[in-house]
């Protein structure tokens, strides 16, 4: 592999880890909050509709991302509604958002644009711009840092640094700000928190709004960053793989990040190669497509480092006392 | 916010249906959104899966998939296990089918149901062992590792086609034909024996007689047997079951085997009674639909029959609709996501209000 | 000391003006001697009257107790007071002024601080971080913890209430953390403090602490209510006691005024006199033998400390002791559910306690039956008919199992119907579902599968809690026949009187050890309290 395949691999991997990143955050907060959230991947896939739709017909790309995420945190509600309110099942609540949203999208992309469940390829103001860092032209040509200041991390549509940003942001507020010690520990033990004389329910349906606007960030940098318009069932599991990563990460910001460009590497490699020899063992694409989920697995099963979620998690508050 | 109580057949029937006719209203109403005509949509519909035997036999086919993985879900949760591997389960159950149809010579069908079939459970219930292991041993959220899992076993699956089972030369990454002696006979054939006439075009065949033979055998195992008996103990109350000495370790265990097996053998008919060959989506989303299955049947395999029939019913009809009218057929997922959103998640807002008509009825 | 109290006593309430809250309480502190008073205060649960019609004024600056046995309404009331209930009717008047409490942030700011019984700690956080959640001085956290350092350190100068305030609860022992508790109260400006059975849980020197700070916390012009069912503990500490009986106030008394004697007639209402008929036992040939067992829970706490002891044919062993000191445990050990170092033989054969063949099957198979103490999450599985929980855990029985392969539920349904007639359980329908009886049914059918399939060690616990008077009467004669029958019994209860009554030898357990062995008949209550305290 020679140094600027190795960069063009780099590059991709920052936007490949974007989407995930946004979504592994999301999962990560309303996780931290007690609330199990497996529809990541059904927000992502509306709110990835959405923006692509509604760009293309505003010819504005932010105008869809305002649309994405509205949508998406709509669909967090209905998760909260279900989970919060009614005490209902958080995973199948889960399920059903995934369900929702892969046959909501193609059969209203029909409706609307007629060509088979997607949306017209967006061009211009639809898509989001690439920006250029400061100095990246002039550091072009310097060896080492040009290719990686100039290659890697300039060029990138705003959603990336967003997104790069979310993850000091996130933490600040997960364990600097007095709502973020709320939130965690209402997904510790909701009783201290209500007994404390804050609302348990507040506390909840805040993060799964958090959650809900991530979410169409991701899904929005999908179809207008990453690509040129919504298909079909475009998140292909990516909402799964930021919960992976979020259990990798034993939810933790930091480590959320390093998780998803770990993850984000290993698809930007599959993309690029069919085969990889590594020491002499031909590693077939499909073992790098599965490795995140295996890596998650191993992990799940404490064999490296248990991963333990917050303990409230996946249940509705009850009182007792 | 009290649950409230209601008489058990109500909870079983009312609760369910309740839920079914919400998913419709609002399936119905988004149906018109997009410019059709509910009530059109809905005869034609009828018409498609109900109206000939054709429509019967496509609705009998797909119900026979949707019985397997939905008995798969229902066992798991007697045990309060989630189990939403049964994608996973199926692909690696149609390995299993696969390799036994392809490498072994048979010379007639018969035996070659009883190996596929062999093969498609003990696939699929491999598959369903290490999360289930980890679950009862480790501590992992089954309902991740199965996740995980599904993706795994599409990756693994991927590979075998693309690597090992494709034929040389050929683009598609799909496994040969399978040797016409391993062909099942279709249900007309079988009808036909008796004199019945019936379509000779759809696909479902005599799996469908092992789907119901699935259903008695997982009612009289858990209901009849020592077996049963613990799961449902432990899935009721898992400190009472360590009392009375029940091991989760090993029920856990024993339960994602036969949930496994059983996804595993929604193989028998799509990959060897209507495919003939391994394709990358030969589950087409049927081990999913088995969540919602179950949770319409209330895990009980009589329910789960009926709720098979009622998806074999959307799909076949759903297909119909896409072929005559501009509504794709992923409206039936929009369905299938607000049937398992009504009974699975939101369940207690439909029985909130039934019970309360209960209690007016009961203050009377 | 008055003025570092005043001091912080002026911070204010991050939601609620200085000025607000000062005004608030003085209007009312100066024109009435009352810090609490509620009126009719009823509230259902279901077709549970937990609370009917009560009425009770507590003294400013006083301690009150409270006394009721288990399901009183206690808890429920308090409940109330702090807005985590809210009441079907009544009013509750704080310093006077009718006060609505909808919720607990309403209770904290009428100055309602709470201890529950369990506390409501976030396991995984700091002391400081547990103190100021919910009452953080702003948006910002750093700012709030330096603050709350600062107060935490003058509160545990001036009450004894040291507590490492980095230190993560779940690494504190069990009266630090209640220490927390009382400062997450303080540190909210707490005028009136409630304490739900605060010493349940505590060590004998930990109780003697925490009614130091009570008596301290008193002084400085806190009124405290104690809700307890020990009388020792009223006794010593309270100025008044109010008396609650099956969801009624019953009484109210001045403790200096008041006896034991007196509120034990009061709290049972009638003088029950618990003597069962029994004939001295006639113990036989040694049937259970225990050395050396030890048991170390998940967190590291030694649970069970070098106990030995033996059981004989034909007598019944009680162990005394406080709730928490080993004897669930114990129990749990000897059935089978947990495993734990240490020898034991059953008739002389080695038992094991742990390793594969420890489980409750291989137990039963041996021929120890157990009457768990919890028969709601153990006993019974509550959604199953009766006839399903006569098979649990005899469902590999033969009797039940004609063929290998299936499971005579006909059987089964006729067993547990000579079950029901032979224990009088109501009604005797084998196809009611164990949650549609009433607790004392429930047990009587717990008891009628374990005690009918004649072991030769039965281990009880708490037979009788929550059960009926009538109940009780029919369980413990059963117990007797069943030893006269030539079981060894071994008896676990919190109720003295009841391991008074019934057994022929008393282990008292202390701690996780056993601190001693009595005849029932040359010892009394007062001695083995003292052994329960650990004092003797």
């Amino acid at each position: 592999m020679d140094f600027m395949v190795l960069v063009q691999v780099l590059e991709s991997t920052m936007r490949l880890a974007t989407p995930l990143l946004f979504a592994c955050l999301a999962g990560l907060i309303s996780e931290r909050a007690g609330v199990f959230d497996i529809g990541l991947e059904g927000k992502m896939l509306v709110a990835a509709f959405m923006a692509a739709s509604i760009a293309f017909v505003s010819g504005n790309v932010w105008i869809g991302v305002a649309a994405a995420v509205g949508v998406s945190v709509a669909m967090s509600l209905m998760h909260g509604l279900a989970s919060i309110t009614f005490r209902g099942n958080q995973l199948i609540s889960g399920v059903a958002i995934n369900f929702l949203a892969a046959g909501i999208t193609v059969v209203i992309a029909q409706n609307w644009f007629r060509q088979g469940g997607r949306t017209p390829s967006l061009s211009g103001d639809a898509r989001m711009a690439r920006i250029d860092l400061p100095f990246a032209e002039a550091l072009r040509d310097v060896p080492v840092i040009g290719p990686i200041y100039h290659g890697i991390l300039s060029g990138h549509a705003l959603l990336v640094y967003v997104a790069l940003l979310c993850v000091p942001l996130t933490w600040f507020m997960l364990f600097r700000t007095r709502f973020g010690l709320r939130l965690r520990a209402v997904g510790e033990n909701p009783a201290a928190v209500d007994t404390a004389g804050v609302s348990v329910v507040g506390l909840r349906y805040g993060a799964v709004a958090i959650c809900g606007v991530l979410c169409g960030l991701a899904g929005a940098y999908l179809s207008t960053g990453l690509s040129a318009g919504f298909v079909k069932d475009m998140t292909a599991g990516r909402g799964f793989i930021a919960l992976a990563a979020m259990i990798f990460a034993k939810w933790r910001p930091w480590h959320a990040m390093g998780a998803v460009f770990l993850f984000g590497l290993l698809e930007a490699v599959a993309n690029r190669f069919q085969n990889i020899d590594i020491l002499g063992v031909n590693l077939p694409v499909q073992a790098m497509q599965a490795l995140p989920y295996i890596l998650t697995v191993v992990i799940l099963a404490g064999f490296v480092g248990k991963a333990i979620p917050p303990r409230a998690g996946g249940a509705a508050y009850v009182k007792e006392h | 916010m009290s649950r409230g109580r209601i008489p058990h057949w109500a909870d079983v029937t009312l609760v369910p249906l309740a839920s079914v006719f919400l998913a419709f209203v609002i399936s119905g109403i988004l149906i018109w959104a997009i410019g059709e005509s509910p009530w059109a949509a809905m005869k034609l519909m009828v018409e498609g899966a109900f109206g000939s035997s054709y429509g019967w036999g496509y609705t009998l086919f797909y119900a026979t998939n949707f019985i397997f993985t939905g008995l798969a879900v229902a066992v798991a949760f007697q045990a309060r296990l989630f189990n939403i591997g049964g994608e996973g389960q199926a692909l690696l159950g149609g390995l299993g089918v696969a390799l036994v149809c392809l490498y072994i010579p048979w010379p007639h069908w018969s035996l070659a149901l009883i190996a596929a079939s062999l093969g498609a459970a003990v696939f699929g219930a491999g598959w369903a062992l290490i999360p289930g292991y980890l679950q009862a041993k480790r501590g992992s959220h089954i309902v991740i590792t199965t996740i995980m899992f599904n993706f795994i076993a599409a990756s693994l699956l991927g590979y075998f086609l693309v690597n090992v089972l494709r034929p040389q030369g050929a683009q598609d990454p799909s496994s040969p034909r399978f040797p016409s002696e391993t062909a099942l006979p279709k249900l007309h054939e079988i009808l036909g024996v008796f004199g019945i006439p019936f379509s000779t075009v759809p696909p479902v065949n005599i799996s469908l007689l092992i789907a119901v033979g699935m259903c008695f055998a997982v009612w009289f195992m858990l209901w009849r047997t020592r077996l049963g008996f613990q799961i449902r103990a432990f899935g009721e109350s898992e400190p009472a079951a360590e009392y009375a000495g029940i091991s989760p370790v090993r029920i856990t265990v024993y339960v994602m085997l036969i949930s496994g097996a059983l996804a595993g053998l929604m193989a028998v008919n799509s990959v060897m009674g209507e495919q003939q060959r391994l394709v990358l989506n030969a589950v087409e989303g049927a081990g999913f639909i088995g969540i919602a299955v179950a949770l319409m049947g209330r895990n009980h395999p009589f329910g789960v029959f009926l709720a098979a029939i009622l998806f074999g019913f959307l799909y076949q009809g759903g297909a119909e609709l896409a072929l005559w009218t501009g509504i794709p057929r992923e409206l039936i997922v929009v369905i299938q996501a607000l049937v398992i959103l009504f009974t699975g998640a939101l369940d207690n807002m439909v029985r909130i209000p039934i019970a309360r008509i209960f209690a007016m009825r009961g203050a009377r | 000391m008055i003025t570092a109290w005043t001091a912080s006593a002026r911070r204010s309430d991050p939601r609620m003006t200085q000025a607000q809250t000062q005004a608030m309480r003085q209007d009312t502190a100066a024109s009435n001697a009352f810090a609490i008073e509620l009126r009719g205060i009823s509230k259902a649960f279901g077709p549970v009257q937990a609370n009917k019609d009560i009425s009770i004024r507590v003294r400013r600056g006083t301690i009150h107790g409270i006394v009721g046995e288990n399901g009183a309404g206690k808890s429920t009331l308090m409940s109330i007071l702090y807005g985590f209930y809210r009441a079907d009717s009544g009013e509750i008047l704080i310093n006077g002024q009718q006060t609505d409490i909808p919720d607990s942030l309403s209770a904290i700011r009428a100055g309602v601080g709470m201890v529950f019984q369990h506390f409501k700690l976030v396991e995984n956080f700091t002391v400081l971080e547990n103190v100021i959640l919910g009452a953080e001085a702003g948006a910002m956290l750093r700012p709030s913890l330096a603050k709350a350092r600062g107060l935490l350190k003058d509160l545990a100068r001036e009450f004894e209430l040291n507590v490492d305030p980095d230190a993560l609860i779940e690494n504190l022992s069990v009266g630090h953390q209640q220490r927390v508790e009382i400062l997450k109260a303080l540190y909210r400006e707490a005028d009136i403090l409630i304490l739900d059975e605060p010493t349940g849980v505590l060590t004998p020197s930990e109780a003697d602490h925490l009614f130091r700070i009570l008596r301290g916390l008193k002084e400085q012009g806190k009124t405290i209510i104690l809700i307890t069912h020990k009388l020792r503990e009223i006794m010593d500490v309270t100025d008044e006691v109010s008396v609650m009986r099956r969801g009624e106030m019953v009484a109210t008394r001045t403790t200096s005024e008041t006896s034991p004697t007196e509120l034990a007639e009061l709290m049972v209402g009638r003088k029950v006199l618990l003597r069962v008929e029994k004939t001295p036992a006639m113990p036989g040939p040694e049937v259970l033998r225990v050395e050396g067992l030890r048991l170390v829970d998940a967190q590291g706490v030694e649970r069970l400390r070098s106990i030995g002891f033996a059981l004989r044919a034909g007598e019944i062993v009680g162990i005394a002791g406080v709730a928490g000191n080993g004897q669930s445990e114990l129990l749990e050990v000897l059935a089978g559910l947990r495993p734990a170092e240490g020898q034991a033989w059953m008739k002389g054969a080695p038992l094991p306690l742990s390793g594969p063949d420890c489980d409750a099957q291989a137990r039963r198979a041996r021929r120890i039956a157990h009457v768990p103490e919890d028969r709601h999450r153990r006993g019974l599985v509550l959604n199953f008919h009766a006839w399903e929980n006569t098979a649990l855990g005899y469902h590999n029985d033969d009797a039940y199992n004609p063929s290998p392969w299936k499971m005579d539920n006909a059987a089964i349904i006729r067993d547990t119907q000579a079950k029901m007639a032979a224990f009088d359980v109501r009604p005797p329908d084998p196809q009611l579902k164990a949650s549609g009886f009433s607790g004392g049914n429930q047990q009587k059918i717990v008891l009628a599968r374990e005690i009918e399939h004649t072991p030769e060690v039965l281990l009880v616990g708490q037979p009788t809690r929550g059960v009926d008077i009538g109940a009780i009467e029919f369980i413990h004669q059963r117990l007797i026949t069943l030893r006269d029958a030539g079981a060894a019994i071994l008896l676990v209860s919190v109720e003295l009187d009841e391991i008074l009554s019934l057994s022929d030898r008393i282990i008292v357990m202390f701690d996780g050890r056993i601190m001693g062995e009595r005849a029932p008949d040359q010892t009394n209550a007062q001695e083995l309290g003292l052994m329960m305290a650990g004092m003797a």
